[in-house]
């Protein structure tokens, strides 16, 4: 396997069904000879996953016999879940998460406040029905808002678009 | 939830080669592999104070919110203000990290973290200040803070995003996403409380009054932010943003905007400048015993 299709199936330390490259974390992976320079993007800024995703980087790529690896940190331009992949959405559903919506870039100006919840479309993952309330908007990881099904009445979580 | 449906099961199948748990396993520097080239025109020890400025007002309320954790008024909101101070001590990192690789005298994040004095701290005061859960206010206290608090950071960070600091501006950017969610959390329960209850509007109303003394320091320009044209955010350049924002929020909580005076500089000097309020000592004491009294301990 080549650098890169390694790079790409590392998994996610804490969504273990994506990979680094579905979640979108995984900016390039270049190859000179026996060193490797991946590079990275944290999701959120405080998230302690991202010292695990080096490890595992670093870990399967020198098993792969790369002598000399390298994990790069870039932070500029910023995370967006724009950038999960079509793969990954599919994934996330399949495992009761709820994808986030495509919001696209922000537009230019001041940050808009929202004086109650922006109105969101949610499915819920487990019966489909868009009848769906958020119950918080953080939960047990940064990047996760609890929801509710109004139809099923099972509660999930979804990755929340930022 | 049956097994197959369960996204955490490799968590749960720890052997020591498949590993996925993400907490407890020491940290690495946060900027690592970073592009930190520094602007050519800048004196480095104005950076570093300046990037200190930004670092502490994140460390400090990050400290201050996390002590929230099991005495909100909701489970949901133990985790909310837990999450919010994740963000900021995450912010924070960056910006110790920034500062200690800018000054070149070899101290990382956790000694500017841990092993640092009040006096060198230089947070603004609002931060520093007991807003519950201890006796020097309640949750409708924090969410004041927590409001006036986000609405000034978000501000400052999005005109920092254009610095001519990359790392800065690398910072800034990332934290304007956060920020603006902190901001509409605060904004959502300033009008829930105001709303309530006659009780809760009264405890939001006087949350606000405590907060409020801390206000106008925000704005104070400092001669570090003056030395430092094109990397750093003038605060006074931000008011008119913040006051529409927050007038905003005043207005359809039904609420008037605070008549209170400002808490007084000592001798000229404010938390920018190591002066602090008796309740940054006793953050302090919590955040750095444990580094202090066990150098070098992991987990």
């Amino acid at each position: 396997m080549s650098a890169r299709e390694i790079a790409e199936a590392v998994l996610d330390p804490e969504l273990p069904v994506l990979t680094l490259a579905e979640l979108g974390v995984l900016r390039s992976v270049e190859e000179h000879g026996e060193r490797v320079v991946v590079t990275i993007t944290p999701t959120y800024t405080g998230c302690p996953a991202l010292e695990e995703m080096r490890v595992d980087l670093r870990r399967r790529l020198a098993g792969a016999g790369y002598r000399k690896v390298e994990v790069r940190t870039v932070l500029s331009p910023a995370w967006t879940t724009d950038w999960i992949s079509d793969a990954g959405r599919r994934k996330l559903a399949e495992h009761g998460i709820a994808p986030p919506a495509r919001i696209g870039p922000r537009a230019a100006g001041p940050v808009p406040l929202n004086l109650t919840p922006p109105p969101a479309r949610v499915w819920c993952p487990l019966c489909g029905s868009a009848d769906t309330v958020e119950l918080s908007r953080f939960s047990a990881t940064a990047c996760k808002a609890l929801r509710r099904c109004e139809s099923c009445r099972e509660p999930f979580e979804h990755v929340k678009e930022i | 939830m049956s097994d197959e449906h369960n996204a955490y099961d490799a968590i749960m199948s720890a052997d020591d080669d498949e590993r996925h748990w993400a907490f407890g396993t020491g940290f690495d520097d946060p900027l690592s592999g970073v592009d930190r080239s520094i602007p050519s025109h800048v004196e480095s020890a104005d950076l570093v104070a300046y990037c200190l400025m930004l670092a502490d007002d994140a460390l400090v309320l990050a400290q201050r919110l996390a002590e929230w954790c099991s005495h909100a008024p909701e489970l949901e909101e133990d985790v909310a203000l837990a999450n919010i101070a994740l963000d900021l001590l995450g912010q924070s990192r960056l910006l110790l990290s920034r500062a200690g690789e800018v000054e070149g005298a070899g101290r990382d994040e956790d000694a500017l973290a841990y092993l640092r004095d009040e006096h060198e701290f230089r947070n603004v005061r609002l931060v520093e200040i007991d807003c519950g859960p201890g006796p020097g206010g309640d949750f409708a206290t924090t969410i004041a803070r927590l409001l006036v608090f986000a609405t000034w950071r978000l501000a400052l960070m999005s005109q920092l995003a254009a610095s001519v600091d990359p790392v800065l501006a690398a910072i800034a950017a990332k934290g304007v996403k956060e920020l603006a969610y902190h901001r509409d959390h605060a904004a959502q329960w300033t009008l829930r409380l105001a709303g309530g209850t006659d009780y809760s509007r009264e405890r939001m109303i006087a949350g606000l009054a405590r907060v409020w003394p801390l206000v106008p320091e925000l704005f104070d320009s400092h001669e570090i932010e003056e030395r430092l044209p094109g990397v750093a955010v003038d605060p006074a350049t931000v008011r008119a943003e913040v006051d529409e924002v927050l007038d905003t929020v005043f207005t359809a909580a039904g609420l008037d905007r605070p008549e209170v005076g400002r808490l007084a500089a000592v001798a000229g000097r404010t938390g920018r400048d190591g002066v602090h309020t008796e309740e940054l000592g006793y953050v302090l004491a919590e955040l750095q015993h444990v580094a202090r009294a066990l150098p070098g301990a992991t987990w």
